[in-house]
C-alpha cells in the first residue's frame, strides 16, 4: 500500500498537467488550425512548419532551447520576475508551457485536416442563410469540426502524458513539483524499484491502449456522420 | 422598366482560365433564367450576384439597392437579403431538418415574416420529415428542405444554381410542380440557371441566354424563343411558350379553347374554369404552313398570321416567326418547314399565311387564376 502512495504524487501531477496543457492547447491550437485551413497567405505553409517542428526535433533539443527561454534571462525569467520569482524552468507552470508548446503539433494538425474537409460549402451556405463569419464558425464548422478537435484533444493528452525528454531537461525531477509519471518510471529503474516502476509502465500501456481504441472509435463516428 | 424592380448585373473578368463578360437587366418579378451550355459562367455570374465570387469590375442591382459596385461598394454575402438554392442540398449535416429550416429565419416572433414557416413546410411537403437528419432523406427531399430553407432566411431575390441537375427523373417531376407553385403564390423574383430547356420552358419568365462567358440575349421568355436569330429557334426541339386564358370548355367533344392574343386555340382537355391562365407550349414541329385557307382538315387550330422573320437551319429545313392575327399584331409562333415547302410556298417576311397547329401542350393546372 505504501508503494501507491508513493506512486499516486507523480500520477495526479501528470494528470493535473496533461489536462491543463490540453485545455490550453484547444484554445490556442483552434484558432491556429483554423486560420492554417482558411487563410490564402504564402507564408502560411512556413507557419505550420514551424508549429510541426516540436514533432520532428529531439526532445533534448528542444529542452535546451526551452530552458534557455523559461531560464532566468530569458522571457520566462521576466515573466516569472511579475510574481516575485526567478524562473519558470524548474517550475510546474514552466512545465504547462513547455508541454504546450511541444504537444502543439498533435493537436494543431488533426483540428486542421478536419477544418479542410468541411470544405467552403457549408460555410457559403450558411453566408447566404444571413449568418455572419462568426456565428457560421461557432455553428457549421465548429461542430462540423468537433470529431478533429476530440482527436486532437486525445493525441495532446497522450503525447503530454508520454512527454520525457522536454520535461527532464526544464523540469528536473523534483518530486511533488515537476516529477511526472514518465519521469518517476526512469527513476524507480535508476533506484531499482522494479515493482513501482512496474506498476507505473502497465498503466502506461492500458492507458496507450485506451487512447488508440478510443481514437479509433471516433474515426469511424466522423465516417459515419460525412457519409 | 425602372430600377426600383429590375434585378441589374454586370460582371467582368478573369477568374483563372475563364474569361467573363455577362451584363444583364431584368424585371424583378418572376422567374428569370440563366440559360447556357454547361461551363458558360451561368453559375459564375450567380455567384458574383450572392457576393460568393468577388469580381473588381462588377455591378449588382437588385430592387434599388446596390450589392456592388466595383471596388467601391461590396456587400458580404451574409447582408444581402437574398436565398440561394446550390446543385446539391447541402444541408447541415450535424442538424436536424427542423433546425437546417430555421438557421436562416430571423429570429424575434414580433416580425413579421413574407414566408411562414407552416407555409412552407406545407408547400414543400416536408411535414413528416422535420424531425429527421438529413442523412436519412432521399435527393428530391433534401433538394426540397434545402429549398425551404432558403426561403425561410426571408430573401428578397432567390438563387437557384440547377437545383435539379443532380436529381434523378423521378426526384425532378416531384420537384418541378413546388416550383411552379412557388412561382405562382410568393411574389418573390427568381434568378434560376439551368441547361435544361424544358425547365426554362416550364418555370422562366425571363430568359438571359449565356455562351462562353458572354450574354446572346435576354427578354421575355416568348420574345428570345421566337426569334430565329438566337440559337434556341434553330434547335431541334424548338418551341415557343404562351400565356393563354381559358375562354370556353365544350363538353359534348371535350375541347378547352385557349385565347392567346391574336387568336385562339382548341385542344382536348380536361375541364378548366373560364378566365385561368394556363402556360401553353407549341412545338415549331408540330406548326406547318399554308398560303391560302387551307379546305376541310382535321387539324382544329388553323389561324391567320404574318410571317415575321426567317432562318435557314440546314440545306433541308428552315424556321420561320409568325405573328398570329391578319394583321400581324398577335403573339409570336415558331414553324420549322422543309426548304422545299417554303419554296414551293413562295412565301416571305411581311407575307400572310396559314398556321396549322398540330398540338398544343397545355402546362399545369394551377392556382395563378387570380392575376
Amino acid at each position: 500500500m505504501d508503494a501507491f502512495a508513493h506512486i499516486w504524487g507523480p500520477v495526479r501531477l501528470t494528470i493535473e498537467l496533461a489536462g491543463l496543457t490540453t485545455l490550453a492547447l484547444l484554445f490556442v491550437a483552434t484558432p491556429l488550425a483554423w486560420w492554417l485551413a482558411r487563410s490564402r497567405v504564402w507564408w502560411k505553409e512556413t507557419a505550420a512548419t514551424v508549429v510541426s517542428l516540436p514533432m520532428v526535433l529531439p526532445p533534448t533539443v528542444l529542452g535546451f532551447y526551452l530552458l534557455i527561454a523559461l531560464g532566468p534571462s530569458g522571457p520566462g525569467g521576466f515573466i516569472a520576475g511579475l510574481w516575485g520569482a526567478r524562473t519558470l524552468a524548474f517550475t510546474f507552470t514552466g512545465l504547462v508551457i513547455a508541454s504546450i508548446i511541444s504537444s502543439m503539433p498533435f493537436v494543431v494538425q488533426p483540428i486542421r485536416n478536419a477544418f479542410a474537409a468541411i470544405g467552403d460549402r457549408p460555410l457559403e451556405v450558411a453566408a447566404t442563410l444571413r449568418a455572419s463569419p462568426t456565428r457560421a464558425f461557432w455553428t457549421v464548422a465548429l461542430p462540423l469540426a468537433s470529431p478533429g478537435l476530440l482527436t486532437g484533444a486525445v493525441l495532446g493528452f497522450a503525447h503530454t502524458v508520454g512527454e520525457f525528454g522536454v520535461i527532464l531537461m526544464i523540469g528536473g525531477n523534483i518530486p511533488g513539483r515537476t516529477r511526472v509519471l514518465s519521469t518517476a518510471i526512469f527513476d524507480y529503474v535508476e533506484t531499482m524499484q522494479w515493482r513501482e516502476a512496474n506498476i507505473l509502465a502497465g498503466g502506461m500501456v492500458a492507458f496507450a491502449f485506451a487512447v488508440i481504441l478510443s481514437m479509433m472509435l471516433i474515426e469511424k463516428r466522423f465516417a459515419r456522420m460525412r457519409g | 422598366m425602372s430600377a426600383e424592380h429590375a434585378i441589374r448585373a454586370e460582371f467582368r473578368g478573369r477568374l483563372g482560365a475563364f474569361e467573363l463578360d455577362a451584363s444583364f437587366s431584368a424585371p424583378a418579378k418572376g422567374v428569370t433564367a440563366l440559360f447556357g451550355p454547361s461551363g458558360c459562367g451561368k453559375t459564375t455570374v450567380l455567384r458574383c450576384i450572392a457576393g460568393l465570387n468577388r469580381l473588381a469590375e462588377g455591378f449588382c442591382e437588385i430592387d434599388g439597392q446596390v450589392w456592388q459596385d466595383g471596388e467601391r461598394i461590396f456587400l458580404p454575402t451574409h447582408k444581402r437579403p437574398l436565398g440561394y438554392v446550390f446543385q446539391e442540398a447541402s444541408l447541415f449535416p450535424h442538424l436536424s431538418v427542423r433546425k437546417n429550416l430555421m438557421f436562416g429565419a430571423p429570429r424575434g416572433e414580433r416580425r413579421r415574416k413574407a414566408v411562414a414557416f407552416d407555409e412552407v413546410v406545407d408547400l414543400l411537403g416536408v411535414t413528416p420529415l422535420l424531425d429527421r437528419s438529413p442523412r436519412n432523406l432521399s435527393g428530391g427531399e433534401r433538394q426540397r428542405v434545402a429549398i425551404g430553407r432558403a426561403l425561410l432566411s426571408q430573401p428578397k431575390l432567390l438563387l437557384m444554381d440547377e437545383p435539379l441537375a443532380a436529381l434523378d427523373r423521378t426526384s425532378k417531376g416531384e420537384i418541378l410542380p413546388f416550383l411552379e407553385r412557388l412561382r405562382d403564390r410568393l411574389s418573390l423574383p427568381i434568378v434560376y440557371i439551368t441547361h435544361d430547356i424544358s425547365e426554362v420552358e416550364r418555370l422562366a419568365d425571363q430568359v438571359v441566354l449565356m455562351q462562353a462567358g458572354r450574354v446572346g440575349a435576354a427578354g421575355p421568355l416568348a420574345d428570345v424563343q421566337s426569334d430565329p436569330s438566337l440559337p434556341l429557334a434553330t434547335a431541334r426541339d424548338a418551341a415557343v411558350t404562351l400565356e393563354a386564358r381559358v375562354e370556353a370548355y365544350d363538353a359534348p367533344y371535350g375541347l378547352l379553347t385557349l385565347a392567346v392574343p391574336g387568336g385562339r386555340f382548341a385542344e382536348p382537355a380536361a375541364p378548366a374554369p373560364i378566365g385561368e391562365r394556363r402556360r401553353i407550349r407549341i412545338v415549331a414541329r408540330d406548326v406547318s404552313l399554308a398560303r391560302e385557307r387551307p379546305g376541310p382538315s382535321s387539324i382544329l387550330n388553323i389561324l391567320p398570321a404574318r410571317i415575321v422573320s426567317i432562318r435557314q437551319i440546314d440545306s433541308n429545313e428552315i424556321v420561320a416567326s409568325l405573328a398570329l392575327g391578319e394583321e400581324g399584331a398577335g403573339a409570336r409562333l415558331l414553324a420549322r418547314v422543309t426548304r422545299k415547302s417554303w419554296d414551293a410556298l413562295e412565301l416571305a417576311p411581311g407575307a400572310r399565311a396559314y398556321a396549322q397547329v398540330k398540338a398544343v401542350a397545355l402546362g399545369p393546372q394551377g392556382d395563378n387564376a387570380s392575376d
